[in-house]
């Protein structure tokens, strides 16, 4: 099995010259087979960032029908499939495929490597990803959108209460979707551990990468119990196993459990990589190294360790008893420790610095503050005899949009304002960028910040409305005004990115004098990343090779780019594969035949198995 | 055909390891099932009614067998002893497939017995698990007698240790989990 691809097309400087003009050109066929971390990168990008606005759309109809009492502009039925499908696409097919673009784009250069470890693995990982969110998409015409919640807890989503097919694509979908997600973990965890350049160490590298590493070991041993849960309720629909029937002495329980195992991790999953973001941006705009590195960095890895042991919290209300209930409150209230080490050790890289308020930084200092709220109401429903008060009401709701929105999202946008001119070589517009920042954050408050009351007032999760007279109107209101605001907030990006596209200014290597090796090249990068490969020495390697190199006070823009313009050496990159693509059709036409038809899953198969063995077979040089 | 890496494992053999920690969350998973729903079925037949133990003693010492194999044939291709290198790499699947072929009579006389998958809690835990791993085994004779076809046509030599060495970790990963499933459904019943 030739997984590891090193070999392969020649290019001279010459050659590479011309490959370099072109690094995202080329037609569609180009983009099919491509192996290139960057393109993967973009193409994660921009497919998460069409599901992100889907999802958005579907919580804005939420929204809209909770503007009035009693309101009757959607059907529950719809309602139902509206907010199961929002929860599913943010998290799964929207927030995830955002992060490992980051993954994809920045972990290679910030390591000083050429490509992942398993190039080809990368490509059908996103395959895979894209495939599984158009089949979930799918269920929206034949039948019906899964309509059972994110957290699809049995027996609602048994054959006896959920009789459509919708449940059946969430099953299918997410075990499909995990298969590309696995891969992405091992490929970027082999990728972190083995493809260093000379004196990256381990307690040298970026933080950024060093919460990739963390959020794929988490992938890895998260996902697998959700697949097993997701294998049992599928059969039970499918061929009457008997795991979560109570009738035959089962425990439906046991599916809440398989869930939330995965389900807890999945929150770190999504906050991690943010962190990771804010700690690379906050240091760069406050020109003073990071605060505490390897407090960060352990801070960072103990938040992942305990996460395992904290499901329970969101069973509190499943009458496991009391032991049970405090040892898991107990955990949950540790892990506040080291998140709470993370933003003390934020403030402490800013105090004293000369703080620039780039829209990165705006998002990343934003992220400080309303995580901080999100973290708080967190810690409240920590406790059991409060969350017994809070779950499954708004207050919940509250709580996990602002650590997934004031978290994830500020994260993602901090990062996407920071790595964009690296990507593509044009610089944004900062004031544009700033009216993003400021419309958004108001959006969150105003959106957010009222259900806090309307849950304590007792205003329950996932009801398509609610009574006239129970003093929930104006919160409702004011909720849904904010999230018009969202929409709003999304016309400056829209107009950075026109902006972007039709005079940007071009961004040179470094346009913010940031420290980490991603910086040291031409932007974009050339398609083979680094001409020579660097040798690091410090933390901060650029930074302290100014320090070393450059007289005090010069420009910024004076500052040389580290990597020559052509490589010195013949390049070998890994040549770009259809494998990985037939292997993936493979794969969903073989999850569609489990809802059609044993043969349709035998010819799936059969594609599959083609696809593999193209791949392992396929020469390294053609 | 392997990069040199910050590590000194070749990427192959980090990814084939990460991996494994992977699948021992999966059978962790299958397993805490098996245990937590013992003993709970409410229809028959039930478990001790119908394990075999002596025949699964016999396929379990074939597959622990085919481990012993899978040694030698690494060890042979190692060495660049072609002609050892295919035998073992011919027994190690062969052996797996013996394996297999006990899970299908043991499986088909259960549902002779009227065990079906939807009988009971034994029933839908026992084919889940135990299936899992017949397939991981599947896909194991499967590659493996895919490194035997590249050894008969003279497209394996000592330049692909590595090859043969993730198949062999793979190959014995399996083989540990099913000492676990033997001791957990047949020896502590």
């Amino acid at each position: 099995m030739a997984t590891s691809e090193a070999a392969l097309g020649r290019v001279g400087p010459a050659a590479a010259e011309a490959e370099h003009e072109g690094t995202y050109s080329g037609g569609l066929w180009s983009w099919l087979t491509t192996v290139d971390h960057k393109r993967i990168g973009i193409l994660y990008f921009v497919t998460g960032f069409l599901f992100l606005l889907v999802a958005g759309i579907e919580g804005e109809l939420i929204r809209l029908q909770l503007a009035r009492p009693e309101s009757r502009l959607l059907d529950p039925e719809f309602y139902n499939q509206l907010f199961t499908m929002h929860g599913t696409t943010m998290v799964f097919f929207a927030g995830m495929p955002l992060i490992v673009a980051a993954f994809n784009i920045v972990v290679p250069l910030q390591i000083g490597a050429r490509d992942v470890a398993f190039p080809r693995l990368n490509a059908f990982s996103y395959w895979v990803f894209l495939f599984a969110g158009l089949f979930l998409y799918a269920s929206f015409f034949f039948g019906g959108a899964p309509d059972g919640g994110w957290f699809a807890y049995t027996p609602l989503t048994s054959k006896q209460y959920s009789p459509g097919t919708g449940i059946d694509f969430y099953a299918l979908a997410l075990l499909l979707g995990g298969i590309g997600t696995i891969a992405s973990a091992v490929n970027f965890l082999v990728t972190i551990i083995n493809m260093r350049a000379p004196g990256v160490r381990l307690m040298r590298m970026p933080l950024f990468t060093w919460m990739t590493l963390v959020t794929s070991a988490l992938i890895l041993l998260a996902f697998p119990p959700l697949t097993v849960g997701l294998v049992f309720m599928l059969f039970d629909r499918m061929f009457g196993t008997l795991f979560y029937n109570a009738a035959a002495g089962a425990d439906p329980l046991l599916w809440q459990h398989l869930f939330w195992v995965f389900g807890h991790p999945e929150v770190y999953i999504l906050i991690l990589p943010a962190f990771g973001i804010v700690s690379d941006v906050i240091p760069t705009f406050s020109k003073k190294p990071l605060f505490g590195y390897p407090v960060v960095v352990f801070s960072g890895v103990l938040i992942a360790f305990l996460g395992f042991g904290v499901w329970v919290h969101h069973m509190f209300a499943t009458g496991l008893g009391p032991i049970v209930n405090a040892v898991f409150g107990g955990a949950t209230m540790l892990i506040a420790i080291p998140t709470g080490v993370k933003i003390f050790n934020w403030i402490a890289t800013m105090w004293g610095g000369s703080l620039r308020f780039h829209p990165a930084m705006l998002f990343a200092v934003g992220l400080v503050a309303t995580f901080v709220v999100g973290g708080i109401s967190g810690v409240m429903h920590s406790s059991p005899p409060a969350d017994l008060q809070q779950t499954d009401t708004y207050f919940v709701v509250a709580h996990f949009h602002y650590v997934l929105i004031g978290g994830t999202v500020f994260g993602l946008f901090a990062g996407f304002y920071y790595w964009f001119s690296k990507v593509t070589g044009r610089l944004l517009h900062e004031g544009l960028g700033k009216w993003h920042f400021w419309l958004t954050f108001l959006a969150l408050n105003v959106t957010f910040f009222p259900m806090h009351f309307s849950g304590l007032l007792g205003q329950p999760r996932r009801t398509f409305t609610y009574a006239e007279g129970l003093g929930l109107e104006t919160y409702n209101l004011i909720s849904t005004i904010g999230a018009l605001i969202f929409i709003i907030a999304f016309v400056p990006l829209v107009a950075n990115l026109v902006y972007a596209w039709r005079r940007g200014h071009p961004a040179g290597a470094n346009p913010w004098d940031a420290a980490t090796l991603e910086w040291t090249m031409s932007s974009p990068p050339p398609h083979y990343n680094f001409a020579v490969i660097p040798e690091v020495e410090a933390r901060d390697p650029l930074w302290v090779r100014y320090e070393r190199e450059t007289s005090p006070g010069e420009e910024v823009g004076a500052r040389p780019m580290l990597q020559p313009e052509h490589p010195p050496a013949p390049v070998h990159m890994p040549s770009p594969s259809f494998w990985p693509l037939v292997m993936s059709v493979g794969l969903l036409i073989a999850t569609i035949g489990f809802l059609t038809g044993l043969a349709v899953s035998l010819i799936g198969a059969a594609v599959t198995l083609i696809g593999l063995f193209g791949w392992a077979f396929e020469p390294p040089e053609h | 055909m392997d990069i040199p890496t910050a590590t000194g494992i070749p990427n192959r053999k980090l990814a084939m390891w990460t991996f494994i920690g992977s699948e021992c969350m999966l059978f962790g998973s299958l397993i805490a099932t098996y245990l937590i729903y013992k003993g709970r079925s409410l229809a028959g037949p039930y478990p001790e009614e119908l394990l075999n133990i002596p025949f699964i003693t016999v396929t379990t010492f074939v597959l622990l067998m085919s481990s012993l194999m899978m040694v030698l044939a690494l060890s042979a291709v190692q060495r660049g002893d072609r002609r050892m290198a295919k035998v073992w790499l011919f027994m190690t699947p062969l052996f797996g497939l013996i394996f297999l072929t006990g899970q299908y009579i043991e499986f088909s006389h259960f549902v002779h017995e009227g065990l079906g998958l939807s009988r009971n809690l034994f029933s839908s835990t026992f084919f889940v698990l135990t299936g899992t791993h017949g397939a991981h085994v599947a896909g194991g004779v499967l590659w493996l007698g895919t490194l035997w076809s590249l050894a008969m046509t003279g497209r394996l030599s000592e330049k692909n240790t590595v090859s043969v060495e993730i198949a062999g970790l793979y190959w014995h990963f399996v083989d540990v989990v099913w000492i676990v499933l033997f001791t957990i459904i047949y020896l502590l019943q």
